[in-house]
């Protein structure tokens, strides 16, 4: 036998000449190629998301020189920076987080029995249906948004109706209210909603489903007891999807809410366009990721990262 | 019937439920369904909206309506800044996509067909730009710009939109490639097809389509994108930035012209798409 | 320019062996092909026989160009191909699961090979082969709009147009039903024979590979057990697990008492029984026997039995009888009736009684007496596992430890 044997795993005999044996590489083997592949793509996103994250952890700690003009910031590494924003500003992220609650919250409660009905009931129409959910977010979300602007005006038939059934009283604001701004961030985020949970219900085999009735389960049991335990991955990378971008909105809050529906995302727009304060506004987006993050390693932890792409 | 045997007594009529049973019981039964034609208008109201206010003969505002008038979309580009802003949001669509799809689908490859060192990293650096509010994105590469001196122009509005399309190309193709059966392209080299042909060939054609939906996807991102885009384009508009801007004066309905356009183009698009898919699986 | 190199251009079976020498395949820890020599002479119709995770598909592979061998060399005539690419090699493959493209047409599917050797006149022979497989009016329909076994044939045309030294299959009869099946073992079989090229097909079914194959590798664990003719390794096969896995075979501890001419004399349970001593293969005084059940005849030791037989008879004209069992199970199976019989010392025996139409089945609880011709009688080492290669449900087989 030859001497290469003993070295383990992935030696080869030496070929008839003595020399050993050329490498092979065939399609997926050859060492160079997956980094070269990676390359470009991963380039950007180092420099273009990663980089400029750390930019913004930079700039959170910089303070304006005493004298110096707008906009001009130094690095001081001013740990205060976040207490003093965080201070001012604790109102701002509970009522971002509380309103990204909400509208994950009725998201799931909308799009449930739709995705349901979509993977179950639709038959031939499925296809159909899909297109439908998507369709309406072919219309800019801003022009939508503006949409509800005017469906939701004082004036307009859904204010009128609801008054006319005494759940509102003649005084009160549909528009530019708290409530417009989760039913705005409801609505834009329905299709993240939607689709996740309805691929994962798509998945489930309907057999299940009949064992469990043959099994002496009536619907609403099958439902609790096998369907939707089957769709929770679904269920919660909707609601992820759905939760994290709802938290740094501001559009809705711009232009369905008042004063006091101010989001975090406003206050950053503000403090990054209008007032250049540029550290605040750090501040504020790098606290915003952290609580992002915190979410995420939750989600990983439980799932691992080859589910996440 | 006999005439000469007893009449048999007639069959007993079923009982029929009273209308509260019934009307009851066809609730249930078509419970589901109501909900999904309620849940369907909810989310088609908003654009019904956007299109019948196309039609109105607005002054300076689109709020209120003023009157029914097709001028809107005989003169869609009437209104001034309006065709350049689209203009633009094309063309920056057009450049982002081709360079997030092509970066996007070699880093698909690489993490389906390959092996290789740091894959959690790089799943990571995917995922996170997914996962991240578009306000913290778009804040923290003005933050890069502003530091490096970049001025901010179409040039920057390209490298932002990219830079969030390549994730949403990447994961599409990927799942176009793990569908593929590897055996086919094995398949392809037993049968004298090198690694070049194999590719051109067989993966190359099987993928197509995951590939123009990654490409899809990342121009309706990119020609829809507001929040990032504002951050980092400087005195550059685009068909959002306008609407956005022109929020506050009025908009002209000459935008819902447009929106209503590119909401059909892409509702046409999208059954074709279907009906091709499904010609050809006969 | 052909990719296909020169090795391929050469492709046809002519006059060139597929060899293996010493190939040995590691996957970490694991050792899936083990030392494994075969030499496969051109034009046969070989069989790679043996259970999941026994090798055989890993070893076509192999073959195919599609895994390296981790030790050891393959060779086809006097080229060396272990580490060569796949389309270097004239090697074609029938895929278990087919493996058709797609998105081409069953004519571009079967053309495939021919394209890409640069191959002129492809059209003649996709016809050609196409009509071998009788599929000719399929030529332009895509392969979803085929049946299962349909584009099984579709695959074979595809492998077979480009005449390759080796063809190789893998398993693919696997997910036709069982009629089709038998009818593609004889389609295939008559193919092979016209066409003239080598065949390895690799399955876990034994009775195809006895109907189809003129050598039979049976491999277990990454080795081969024994290799030979479907009747060499029916009748005599060397190893407990050739016994159970090719049929089924009763193995009854006996032990080795004298010669007698040409026979052995053995001892079981104290009757006398004999075999031919070429037959002993090992060299124990303490044997497992084995008796195919088709082999044995069932005698009734009641009262309707007739004249029953001395027991322990030795040979020249006289029979082996194992008196004292009793009928515990009866399965007609229209061709013949499959008995187990409890005999005194415990153990149940297996007996295939054909369906002669003489006499009726015997019920369970009858006592009977095992009878055969001592020539049919094989001896195997009496220290092996005599519950090896037994099938269990549904083929499956305990995990080879890594």
């Amino acid at each position: 036998m030859s001497a290469v044997q003993g070295i383990g795993v992935g030696e080869r005999q030496l070929g008839a000449d003595g020399r050993p044996p050329r490498r092979t590489g065939r399609a997926g083997t050859r060492r160079t190629t997956p980094y070269l592949l990676l390359l470009p793509g991963m380039a950007w996103l180092a420099v273009f998301f990663v980089v400029p994250l750390f930019t913004l952890l930079s700039t959170s700690t910089q303070t304006r020189p005493e004298g110096a003009e707008i906009g001009v910031y130094t690095q001081t590494f001013r740990f205060a920076n976040y207490v003093d924003t965080l201070e001012e500003y604790a109102v701002v992220f509970g009522r971002s987080f509380f309103y990204a609650l909400i509208a994950t919250l009725l998201a799931l409660a909308i799009s449930y029995p739709l995705a349901y009905a979509i993977a179950f009931k639709a038959g031939r129409w499925r296809n159909v249906l899909l297109v439908l959910v998507v369709a309406p977010f072919f219309v800019s979300f801003l022009l939508r948004t503006i949409a509800w602007k005017q469906i939701l005006a004082d004036d307009a038939w859904v204010a009128d109706a609801m008054r006319f059934l005494h759940l509102i009283g003649p005084q009160t604001h549909i528009i530019n209210s708290a409530p417009a701004v989760v039913i705005g961030i409801t609505y834009n985020f329905l299709p993240f909603m939607i689709l996740p949970i309805y691929a994962s219900l798509e998945r489930v085999d309907p057999r299940l489903i009949e064992a469990a009735g043959d099994l002496y389960a009536n619907g609403l049991t099958a439902l609790r007891k096998v369907t939707f335990p089957l769709s929770l991955p679904g269920v919660v990378a909707g609601t992820l999807l759905t939760f994290i971008p709802a938290a740094g909105d501001y559009i809705n809050a711009a232009l369905l809410g008042n004063r006091n529906t101010t989001m975090v995302g406003n206050v950053i727009d503000a403090r990054f366009l209008k007032v250049v304060d540029y550290p605040t506004a750090a501040v504020l987006s790098v606290t915003l990721m952290a609580s992002i993050l915190v979410l995420v390693a939750f989600y990983i932890r439980r799932a691992g990262t080859e589910e996440l792409v | 019937m006999s005439a000469t045997a007893p009449a048999p007594a007639p069959p007993a009529r079923p009982t029929r439920a009273g209308i509260a049973t019934r009307s009851s019981r066809w609730l249930s039964r078509n419970a589901v369904r109501i909900y999904a034609v309620l849940a369907f208008a909810y989310l088609f109201v908003p654009v019904v909206y956007t299109f019948a206010y196309s039609f109105n003969d607005s002054g300076k505002s689109n709020l209120n309506w003023r009157g029914f008038t097709t001028d809107k979309w005989a003169a869609p580009c009437a209104a001034p800044d309006v065709c350049p802003a689209l203009v633009n949001s094309v063309k920056i669509g057009l450049v982002a996509t081709a360079i997030a799809t092509v970066l996007g689908t070699m880093v698909a490859f690489a993490l389906a067909r390959h092996r290789f060192r740091g894959r959690t990293a790089t799943n990571l650096t995917i995922f996170l730009p997914m996962a991240t509010p578009e306000i913290v994105l778009g804040a923290s590469l003005l933050a890069l710009f502003l530091n490096m001196g970049v001025s901010l122009g179409t040039n920057t509005i390209v490298i932002a939109h990219v830079m969030f399309c390549i994730s949403f190309v990447i994961v599409t193709v990927k799942a176009r490639l793990a569908s593929l059966d590897p055996r086919l392209e094995q398949a392809a080299m037993d049968l004298y097809a090198d690694e070049m042909q194999t590719f051109r060939r067989i993966t190359l054609p099987l993928v197509a389509p995951g590939i123009m939906a990654g490409a899809l996807l990342a121009f309706s991102l990119s020609f829809d994108d507001f929040i990032i885009t504002n951050f980092n384009s400087g005195d550059v508009n685009t068909f959002p930035k306008f609407i956005w801007v022109s929020s506050l004066r009025g908009i002209p309905a000459q935008a819902n012209v447009i929106a209503s356009a590119m909401f059909f183009l892409a509702l046409a698009a999208v059954v074709l798409g279907q009906l091709i898919v499904g010609r050809r699986k006969t | 320019m052909s990719t296909g190199g020169q090795v391929a251009d050469r492709a046809s079976s002519g006059g060139r062996d597929l060899r293996l020498d010493h190939v040995t395949k590691r996957f970490g820890g694991f050792v899936a092909v083990d030392d494994l020599s075969l030499t496969i002479p051109s034009g046969s119709f070989f069989a790679l026989l043996g259970p999941s995770g026994c090798g055989k598909t890993t070893t076509l592979r192999m073959v195919a160009g599609l895994e390296e061998p981790t030790e050891g060399s393959i060779h086809i005539g006097d080229d060396d191909v272990t580490f060569a690419k796949p389309y270097k090699r004239p090697v074609n493959t029938v895929f278990q699961s087919y493996a058709l493209f797609p998105h081409l047409d069953i004519f571009e599917n079967v053309a495939f090979g021919l394209r890409r050797r640069g191959a002129k006149d492809v059209r003649r022979q996709v016809e050609e082969a196409l009509e071998l497989v009788e599929l000719a009016a399929m030529a332009r329909r895509k392969p979803a709009q085929l049946s299962g076994g349909q584009q099984q044939r579709v695959a074979l045309a595809r492998a077979i147009v480009n005449r390759p030294a080796v063809l190789l299959l893998d398993e693919p009869l696997g997910a036709l039903d069982l009629k089709l099946r038998r009818q593609m073992q004889v389609e295939l079989k008559r193919i092979q024979t016209e066409v003239g090229l080598t065949f390895v097909h690799v399955t876990h079914d034994q009775e195809e590979a006895m109907t189809m194959a003129d050598t039979i590798a049976v491999m277990n664990q990454g080795r081969v057990e024994q290799q030979g003719g479907p009747g060499e390794l029916y009748e005599s096969p060397a190893t407990t697990f050739a016994a159970n896995f090719l049929g089924q075979s009763n193995l009854i501890h006996a032990a080795v008492t004298g010669n007698q001419g040409a026979d052995l004399l053995l001892d079981v349970q104290g009757h006398r029984l004999a075999m031919p001593v070429d037959r002993r293969n090992s060299g124990d005084d303490d044997l497992l026997i084995g008796v195919r059940p088709e082999k044995i005849r069932l005698n009734r030791a009641d009262a309707d039995g007739g004249e029953r037989k001395p027991a322990g008879q030795g040979t020249d004209g006289k029979q082996n009888v194992l008196p004292g069992g009793v009928v515990t199970d009866a399965s007609f199976t229209g061709v013949s009736t499959q008995y187990l019989v409890r005999m005194p010392w415990g153990q149940e025996l297996m007996v295939f009684a054909q369906n002669l139409g003489v006499d009726g089945v015997v019920p369970p609880g009858t006592p009977v007496d095992l009878q055969w011709d001592p020539a049919h009688t094989f001896g195997l080492d009496g220290s092996a596992d005599a519950t090896a290669g037994v099938e269990h449900d549904e083929g499956v087989q305990p995990a080879p430890v890594g």
